[in-house]
């Protein structure tokens, strides 16, 4: 092997994460959470079918807590037209995020990545990071932090990914 | 030869270099995040230290809030 050969060898190796990171327009990658309230497991599979809004949170993350009454209101008003929300908690400590929800409630629901599993197979590479995924469990939008200034964008694509799945708005 | 060993360790060199440029992931920064953890954990004490120490210097400072010239007036 020449020394070419060894470097961009090493270079693919530690470059591999990103080029695996999910991207706009790939399918939902294999995930298990565990939902927060029993620790029953879950597979993101199971949602689909659904739009799902999929936001990765923590309990230090100022702008997720500016983001809870944004989602308690789309919970509000697209839950019934097929928008499903989920929060996944990425906190260290359990503790941490239930003293979070307890300020912050949110009235959709609410699932761990103990493992971070879930969260290297997304590349989150922000807190908090959303994914929408439209029915057929494509990812049709990321969106990384939360700023009230861009709850139109949010918004806009939550409305095409319902429209093609064939809800009436 | 020596090319040939060269060529040889230098992957394990890099491994061992690259890989203590550990990136911290988003979901490990809760300690990081903390207020305490910033370049100015205080700022409103930093903020009076440099009102006191601005005022009472010979001459005006770029981080002076008013005159200088030691008369302590803003």
């Amino acid at each position: 092997m020449s020394c070419k050969h060894a470097i961009n060898f090493l270079l693919c190796f530690f470059f591999s994460t990103t080029v695996l990171a999910v991207k706009e327009g790939q399918k939902l990658p294999v995930c298990s959470l565990n939902k927060l309230e029993n620790g029953e497991l879950i597979q993101l599979e199971k949602y689909k079918g659904n739009v799902i809004y999929l936001d990765f949170w923590a309990s230090w993350c100022p702008p997720c807590a500016k983001s809870v009454p944004f989602l308690n209101e789309l919970h509000a008003n697209y839950s019934t037209k097929g928008l499903k929300i989920i929060g996944v908690n990425l906190d260290e400590d359990l503790d941490d995020a239930k003293g979070f929800l307890s300020r912050f409630p949110a009235k959709f629901d609410q699932l761990l990545d103990q493992t971070k599993q879930c969260a290297e197979e997304f590349n989150v590479a922000a807190m908090p990071s959303s994914y929408i995924i439209d029915h057929d469990g494509v990812v049709r939008y990321i969106h990384l932090g939360f700023r009230s200034s861009e709850t139109d964008k949010i918004l806009d694509n939550i409305q095409q990914a319902l429209k093609l799945a064939g809800q009436q708005l | 030869m020596i090319k040939k060993i060269l060529c040889h360790l230098l992957p394990i060199l890099l491994a061992g270099i690259l890989s203590s440029c550990a990136n911290v992931a988003p979901w490990e920064r809760g300690n990081l995040a903390k207020t305490h953890m910033s370049l100015n954990p205080l700022p409103m004490q930093a903020n009076l230290r440099q009102h006191n120490y601005g005022s009472r210097e010979a001459s005006a400072t770029a981080g002076a809030f008013g005159g200088g010239g030691g008369c302590g007036c803003f």
